[in-house]
């Protein structure tokens, strides 16, 4: 192109989105999260009801008691939109697969002792499950949840949970040589064993619970504020030192993804808390709710995966999940 | 060693199974929108996966689609890219995009997350959660690349503000508010396969390429990189259409009622596509009629000749379709000429290179039908009396585009084609055959509809007045009216140090 | 089986070489186009597939075909996939 250099004028015309700009400034330069996350979703002028809930509009900030004058005071502190979430999980799977490499070469689980191989497929393979109600429960946040920061967040959070189904059965695969026994005694004790029927019974209530706040606390702080610490910390650490060193390789995933996601729902709970004295009760209520129930779901799982003192271990967690969300500003 | 698992064997073990028949709540209660519409799934199992990729897979593809694509994204910022532009009025196409299609990539996200939670089957559930995380992958990449352009132009300041109130908006989002607004099994035969088997190409394809033509490598690039989530998307489609009518024999008239009705409201989405790929690009690689043709007669006509032993058949008003294709595209961007100082993007008279195009395109019509309003037009803005159209249009009551379209099926291209009916005492108008028959099957709901101009004459759009409104739309005086005289083009000839008669750059030898 | 036309494009970049030249080599019959820009467009009549062996031997390396998917831009017909092939077809 034969262009003028010396009359060549590119002046930008503004920094930022006027929908950016609005929030931090418009003569701030907006950073790809805030692009990404603020405002998107629709807020007015839906054209029909939907047809499963005709009082309601298609983005509704009924579909929970939690009142927030602006949805987009939590933002994730991790900062994920799309292309970041995708290219941290890349880089952790690569490393996964290295792992689930390294011990399939050297049989590593299937060589294990059988009393390690049977209880690694009694506590942890039904997981598999728990992860996918979790990943239903995220899902439903995503559809009926308010706000692009929140809901886009959940839709990870679902994601990830299927990601961890599967690598929880790739183990039960390994340690069975791929054969599918692991993974069939898994969903029957899911169904039948009555060590889990409690914890299903409180998944199942959940599902239908009509708050998808309420569903966010009873899933993603409590249900796994208990069970992630019971297991991948505490039974894992159990297993490695009866000599399952490989375990821990397995499930570094799940180790640092619930260190990754205390992250955000610490700020959640912080955010929404803060907001009023209502909000704080709702949430604190919920917290003793859910916490009761699940606590008391999860008592038999806890001796038979951690031995006589699970129970009292399972209680160090609670009062830890509870210091922790009293600091976010929870009445406990 | 251990046996190896194929791809298949070992997709089916990490997905099926997951799910489980509940026995504490009510599987109605916890799946309470599987039923109501009507649709009878007798064994999910039956489903067959569309793509076969594990979580695993699909962050690996994913995150290396994405690590290109911001490169792209990064260096064409950094380098000012959108000087390599045909011409700045190209930038209008993508006015349009980001404020009535990105928001319904997000829609989408949303929409397909409500699927991922409320099918049974584990198989649909997960083809539907790794949409619904796509689609927010398109809202997001389209905001991230479209981010550089809203620095250097008009128009693409508040896309999702605008989304949610401007007049010639509410024709993309009236059509998701009524899928999204449906159940679960009309929202994805309308969004998966109506949409997006059957007219999703459509947009992309010819669109995107129409962008690498123009010297638009972001947009090419965000284009083809969201394309082959599309794939996989488009195959969802198929199987779900595939996998209702084999379910149950009651399944099939419901399904085929859907497909008409949504392959209709999609079109007239698609009417905006048209016009912005035979005006709007200033080189266009293709025209709406070659693409109609090709995307829609030959491959829908083999997709349907091929359903016909499941007793589909073609979307009902196909042939109007087809018969519109000569003439879609300059009825729609008349509608958009004479009405765009109420818009945030620019129109303009066809220059007389594009007039040979279109003649040469559109042989049957463009000279008899279209040209000569063109050259009328031009000589009226010569004049000093550029054509604005300066009422509120009236609007179909179900496609929500402005009754423009004419009696084309009929033979007669010069006749507007308007449709009227009565419903509880008041008169509702649509814009033809396809519209009307949509609305007479559901007029409850169509009555409901939240209509642009009626919602301004009732006051609810911040004003009586159009700057009133043009405020309430967050629109900037320099967004609309004519391309010739924009602050677009004062920018563009300045960056480029142009002097007022050209209007492109010149190509060097 | 029908002869109706299907068609897959790709992207016309370095990384879709393989993929396209084992459309080429294992679909005879099949026409290609480049007349739009950044995309191949590759048609047949009724089928068009392509084997794991085949793009690996041209990529010279061993390639998983779901890397198809990073430089795929659209298709017909239905899709029949396993760990050693890639298969469109009309039934």
């Amino acid at each position: 192109m034969s262009v003028h250099i010396s009359t060549k004028e590119i002046k930008a015309k503004r920094v930022n989105y006027a929908y950016i700009g609005r929030r931090i400034g418009h003569d701030k330069p907006a950073s790809r999260y805030q692009e990404a996350i603020y405002d998107v979703q629709p807020t007015t002028n839906f054209h029909y009801p939907p047809s499963w809930a005709k009082d309601r509009e298609l983005y509704d900030v009924r579909n929970t008691s939690i009142v927030m004058k602006d949805w987009y005071t939590f933002t994730d502190p991790r900062q994920y939109y799309y292309s970041s979430y995708v290219i941290a999980r890349a880089k952790q799977q690569e490393g996964m697969d290295n792992n689930f490499k390294m011990l399939e070469k050297h049989n590593m689980l299937s060589s294990l002792a059988v009393e390690l191989k049977s209880s690694i497929k009694n506590i942890l393979s039904p997981l598999r499950h728990v992860e996918y109600g979790a990943n239903m429960n995220n899902q439903d946040i995503c559809d009926r949840g308010y706000g692009s920061s929140i809901t886009s967040l959940s839709s990870f959070n679902g994601f990830d949970r299927i990601a961890m189904s599967q690598y929880i059965s790739r183990i039960t695969l390994l340690i069975d040589e791929n054969e599918t026994e692991g993974l069939v005694k898994a969903k029957s004790d899911w169904l039948e064993n009555p060590m889990w029927q409690e914890l299903r019974h409180a998944m199942e209530d959940i599902f239908v619970l009509d708050d998808w706040f309420e569903i966010m606390v009873a899933q993603n702080v409590v249900m796994d504020g208990l069970i992630f610490p019971l297991i991948f910390d505490r039974y894992i650490k159990n297993l490695h030192s009866k000599g399952a060193s490989g375990i821990t390789l397995l499930t570094q995933f799940m180790a640092e993804w619930y260190g990754e996601t205390i992250r955000w729902t610490n700020q959640l709970i912080k955010v929404t808390a803060a907001e009023s004295e209502e909000n704080k009760q709702l949430l604190s209520t919920w917290v003793t709710t859910w916490s009761t129930r699940i606590e008391e779901a999860l008592e038999v799982y806890s001796v038979e995966a951690l031995g006589e003192d699970g129970k009292q271990q399972l209680t160090e967690i609670k009062t830890e999940l509870f210091t922790r969300l009293t600091k976010q500003g929870l009445d406990l | 060693m251990a046996k190896k698992l194929n791809m298949r064997k070992r997709y089916e073990v990490l997905t099926r199974g997951l799910g489980w028949e509940p026995t504490y709540q009510p599987k109605e209660k916890v799946f309470p929108q599987e039923t109501y519409e009507g649709i009878k799934i007798v064994d999910w199992d039956k489903w067959e996966d569309p793509f076969r990729l594990t979580t695993d897979a699909y962050w690996k593809y994913q995150a290396e689609k994405d690590k290109k694509l911001y490169a792209v994204i990064d260096s064409f910022a950094q380098n000012n890219g959108h000087l390599n532009l045909s011409s700045a009025s190209y930038v209008n196409a993508l006015k349009i995009f980001i404020q009535g299609v990105s928001p319904l990539e997000y829609g989408a996200h949303r929409g397909y997350a409500n699927l991922a939670r409320q099918f049974s089957g584990e198989g649909a559930q997960l083809a539907c959660q790794m949409q619904s995380i796509d689609e927010l992958r398109h809202s997001q990449t389209q905001i991230h690349t479209l981010s550089h352009y809203n620095k250097h132009f008009t128009g693409l300041h508040d896309p999702f503000h605008m989304h949610d109130r401007v007049w010639y908006l509410s024709v993309p989002k009236s059509y998701f508010d009524d899928a999204r607004s449906a159940g679960p099994f009309e929202f994805i035969t309308s969004i998966s396969f109506a949409f997006e088997y059957i007219l999703t190409n459509l947009l992309f394809v010819p669109f995107m390429s129409g962008a690498a033509h123009n010297g638009d490598m972001a947009t090419v690039t965000f284009g083809f990189s969201a394309q082959s989530d599309e794939s996989r998307h488009m195959t969802l489609g198929l199987e779900i259409i595939k996998f209702l009518v084999e379910q149950h024999e009651d399944n099939l008239e419901i399904v085929q009622g859907w497909i008409d009705k949504h392959f209709w409201r999609a079109y007239r989405v698609l009417g905006l596509v048209s016009a912005m790929q035979d005006y709007m690009l200033p080189d266009s690689p293709m025209s709406w009629k070659e693409a109609w043709d090709i995307y829609f007669v030959d491959n829908c006509g083999a997709l349907f000749k091929d359903l016909a032993r499941y007793g589909l058949r073609m979307p009902k008003f196909h042939e109007q379709a087809t018969d519109e294709a000569e003439h879609l595209s300059h009825q729609v961007y008349t509608a958009l000429y004479q009405f765009s100082h109420a818009a945030a993007f620019h129109t303009e008279v066809p220059s007389k290179e594009k007039m040979d195009w279109l003649s040469e395109k559109y042989p049957n019509t463009f000279d008899k039908y279209y040209r000569p309003r063109w050259e009328m037009y031009a000589q009226m803005e010569k004049e000093g009396k550029r054509f604005f159209n300066m009422g509120l249009p009236q609007l179909c009551q179900v496609c929500q585009v402005p009754m423009s379209f004419t009696e084309v099926s009929k033979g007669e291209p010069m006749k507007l084609s308007q449709r009227v009916t009565e419903f509880n005492g008041d008169k509702y108008h649509t814009c033809s055959d396809g519209c009307k028959d949509i609305f007479d099957h559901e007029p409850e709901k169509y009555a409901h509809a939240w209509l642009p101009p009626h919602q301004i004459f009732q006051g609810n759009c911040g004003g009586a007045e159009i700057p009133d409104v043009l405020k309430y739309y967050h629109f900037n005086p320099e967004d609309g009216g004519d391309y010739k005289g924009s602050t677009d083009e004062a920018t563009w000839k300045a960056a480029h140090g142009l002097d007022d008669q050209q209007t492109t750059p010149e190509k060097s030898a | 089986m029908s002869k109706d036309k299907l068609f897959i494009i790709l992207q016309n970049t370095e990384g879709a070489r393989p993929f396209t030249e084992a459309f080429e080599q294992e679909n005879p019959n099949a026409v290609f186009k480049y007349d739009q820009p950044g995309m191949i467009r590759i048609e047949n009549n009724g089928f068009l597939g392509i084997t794991k062996e085949v793009v690996s031997e041209l990529a010279g390396h061993e390639v998983d075909l779901q890397e198809l998917h990073l430089v795929l831009v659209s298709l017909s017909g239905h899709v029949d996939e396993d760990d050693d092939y890639f298969r469109l077809s009309w039934n």
